[in-house]
């Protein structure tokens, strides 16, 4: 390959072969070694109008932290990610690159050309930068004496966090869970998101002065009106954090998961480290994943890695489980991340298009069979993606004794029920102006709960357009109503 | 946050009743919530019903060793803290005023009610009691309850204390006798929930049975816990965990108890699960 042509395609990343990795939950890409890096980086036009950095909700200098690779400058290169977003190596790992900064890459255009690998490339930086480095060099500017609270501690609230503490605002997250993370910890698995790294970039985070309290449901724990005497604003990035079900007959059979308990088990309270740890997940030898998201993809992937070893003549033997994922549409309608997807198929998990799920099967309370319905592709609907029909009459059934649902959130309402003021629109989901106030005035909400089940990155644009918000939401109080008396009594 | 326990009591084999300082739960807890504890950073988190609180720094659990978890727990001991406790959990139960009402507690589910009839106590109703168990010495808070509420019926299975029967054949006696009731609770082994609610449907009685499905988060995060109840799916962890028992559907929740029964080793746990006696030692929430 001369240098030209190796300029057009993109440098791949390591992989652990998918017939190794499919036995363990150890993450499968290992990332690039750094001469791959600086190549890759090298590849980038450096643009005068970026549309990458268009394509990116957080809009990182993209061209500028990869020109800083491309000089062997990783610490300057760290510090320019940070300045538009906390948690690099979580956004460089599961972004959906291929439709944000990867999608708008100039390159895409260009006949025979892959675009840059934007997302490896904040990996290695953002892992660089984890290894070499006590902690971020965030600066701490002057200090005021307001106080936030931050409900949630997933992507949108730690970003929140993270950008009020660092221009001198009090934090607090309040954490329903015994660890933070949100779906960074109960979602996404550790092959896909090392946990260590997640706890890395928290304690940053806490680095800042931001506090952080686990076992805080707010609206139970503490309430919302309590939250109000004490703090001068309140974020809530609760997430979208109900599962939605099929509802269908059968549904109450043993062997069917909602999606969130299946990979809460697997993931917060590592089942797949049972005994070792208490809380068991029980998966069948022959799994069915329904929906075609990042959480099927997830789900399908968790359920592989659950099989059993046993011992055949003095060798273990690895047994993978059998994984089917049916999806109402097709192969080109599937949101999930499509490096997720070929990840899926390569460990070797069989895809079923245009198949929808009538009805559970059971024996004896244990789910022995699923029934799917044929579809076929119709008119486009409000997504934009063609609507999937049933075909009468046209049935399957498949034997199955696990199925994992992964077929969207629904907003959680303990928090909304107990503070009834929040006004919700049609959806459920929390209503906002475009400073993403609530229709109480110092609430704002972001991420999830705001738009319905999203990305990580998007959250976290959302939660660092709310803590700009929120100070100029303070700073125009100060000026226009408040004396300094109040701060002095509100700063204790 | 330390979760410290102040005090420790063993109730009855494997039943034991600790203290917990936690003064943020304390002071919201309502009658018929519960918390999520975890002993230690590896543990399940295990739901528990908030039996009583102490001056807003304290709440109390009773608890079964029933599995690995909660036999963690039963490892601490006082001046030792748990790793987690959250809450308080579920819908608070609703507490009527000034109403004739029943209350039903069958072996460690005796520990749900006792703040039930002190709250029912407080708002001036008249409470009748029944406690179930398997024998004397299952038999918990018997005196506690004794001083609280206006009458209390005893039976066991093997007549050690009180009448030997279960407390069905209490629901029964009270009927025959005449007695009237504007409501009932009842919280015991699922099996006794499912037949109180029977005998309470006979007789047209409202009756609040709390349920225990298997639950992780307890905040209506992972759908575990989901329960038929009036043919519509619950989530006990938020709906609940009180449901009026006559239009609960009993059968599934008795299977859906059953998903980890090969990874529960201990035996307690097979009878409070797969059990068809009524008075089996059983919690309000369990494992």
């Amino acid at each position: 390959m001369n240098s030209a042509e190796r300029k057009k395609q993109r440098i791949p990343t390591h992989e652990r072969e998918a017939q190794r990795r499919k036995e363990d939950f150890f993450e499968v890409n290992l990332g690039y070694k750094e001469s791959e890096a600086v190549n890759e980086a090298e590849r980038c036009l450096q643009c005068t109008n970026p549309l990458c950095v268009k394509g990116c909700p957080v809009n990182i200098d993209i061209p500028v932290f990869i020109k800083k690779i491309t000089e062997k400058d990783y610490k300057t290169s760290g510090d320019i990610l940070k300045q538009y977003n906390y948690l690099p190596a979580i956004c460089g790992r599961v972004c959906p690159q291929e439709t944000q900064c990867e999608g708008a890459c100039i390159m895409n255009k260009m006949k025979d050309f892959q675009p840059i690998s934007i997302g490896k490339l904040e990996r290695y930086v953002a892992d660089w930068n984890r290894e070499r480095t006590d902690s971020k060099n965030f600066t701490i500017s002057k200090v005021t004496h307001k106080r936030v609270a931050i409900v949630g501690s997933g992507p949108a609230g730690l970003t929140a966090a993270a950008y009020l503490a660092e221009r001198g605002y009090g934090v607090t997250i309040f954490e329903a869970l015994h660890l933070p993370g949100g779906v960074l910890v109960y979602g996404i698995p550790e092959f896909r998101l090392p946990k260590a790294i997640v706890r890395r970039e928290i304690s940053d985070i806490e680095k800042l002065g931001v506090q952080i309290k686990t076992d805080y449901i707010v609206g139970r724990t503490i309430t919302i009106e309590e939250l109000r005497e004490e703090f001068d604003a309140i974020f809530i990035g609760i997430g979208a954090g109900t599962p939605r079900m099929m509802g269908i007959p059968g549904s109450e059979l043993i062997g069917i998961y909602s999606s969130s308990e299946f990979l809460t088990r697997i993931n917060l309270m590592k089942s797949y480290d049972f005994p070792r740890h208490d809380t068991p997940v029980r998966v069948g030898e022959n799994v069915i994943v329904v929906g075609g998201g990042n959480v099927a993809m997830d789900s399908a992937r968790s359920a592989l890695r659950m099989g059993q070893t046993t011992n055949q003549a003095n060798h273990d033997v690895y047994h993978p489980n059998h994984v089917k994922v049916v999806y109402r549409r097709t192969e080109s309608e599937i949101p999930a991340r499509i490096e997720e997807y070929h990840h899926a198929v390569e460990e070797g998990i069989e895809f079923h298009w245009l198949k929808n799920p009538v009805e559970y099967i059971g024996e004896k309370g244990h789910l022995k069979a699923v029934k799917v319905q044929h579809m076929k592709l119709g008119e486009p609907d409000d997504s934009g993606r063609r609507r999937p029909v049933p075909i009468e009459g046209k049935f399957e059934v498949f034997n199955a004794d696990t199925v994992i649902e992964a077929i969207g959130q629904t907003p959680n309402k303990l928090l909304l029920e107990s503070f009834p003021q929040l006004k919700l629109n049609r959806w459920g989901t929390i209503e906002v102006d475009q400073n993403l106030m609530t229709s109480v005035e110092g609430i704002f909400a972001g991420g999830d709960i705001v738009t319905g089940a999203a990305t990580v990155i998007e959250a976290m644009g959302a939660g660092k357009q709310a803590a700009k918000s929120i100070i100029k939401y303070l700073s125009d109080k100060l000026t226009s109503t408040e004396t300094t008396e109040q701060i002095q009594t509100k700063g204790e | 946050m330390s979760y410290t326990i102040l005090k420790k009591a063993q109730l009855a084999p494997n039943e034991y009743d600790i203290w917990v300082k936690a003064p943020q739960i304390a002071s919201h807890a309502k009658a018929g919530q519960f918390v999520i504890v975890m002993a230690d950073e590896n543990s399940e988190r295990i739901p528990l019903t908030i039996a009583d609180t102490d001056k807003k720094e304290a709440i109390r659990v009773i608890y079964q060793v029933v599995g690995t978890s909660t036999e963690k727990l039963a490892q601490l001991n006082e001046g030792d803290a748990l790793s987690n406790c959250a809450g308080p959990l579920g819908k608070p139960s609703e507490i009527p005023r000034e109403k004739q009402t029943l209350v039903i507690g069958g072996g460690v589910g005796i520990a749900a009610i006792l703040t039930i009839i002190k709250t029912l106590k407080e708002n001036g109703n008249h409470v009748t009691t029944i406690l179930g168990s398997r024998d004397r010495e299952h038999l918990i808070l018997e005196a506690e309850i004794r001083q609280i509420a206006d009458e209390t019926l005893v039976y066991t299975d093997n007549g050690s204390a009180g009448e030997k029967g279960l407390v069905t054949d209490g629901m029964n006696a009270l009927f025959e006798a005449g007695k009237q009731f504007d409501a009932a609770w009842a919280v015991g082994p699922t099996i006794m929930m499912k037949f109180c609610s029977l005998v309470a449907k006979e007789h047209d009685l409202l009756i609040w049975t709390s349920l225990n499905p298997i639950m992780i988060d307890g905040t209506g995060m992972c759908g575990g816990c989901r329960v038929k109840v009036k043919d519509t799916i619950k989530y006990a962890c938020v709906d609940g965990p009180e449901f009026d028992g006559r239009y609960v559907d009993w059968d599934i929740l008795m299977n859906r108890q059953k998903q980890y029964l090969k990874e529960e080793t201990e035996s307690e746990h097979v009878c409070k699960l797969g059990g068809t006696h009524p008075s089996q030692t059983k919690g309000g929430e369990s494992e």
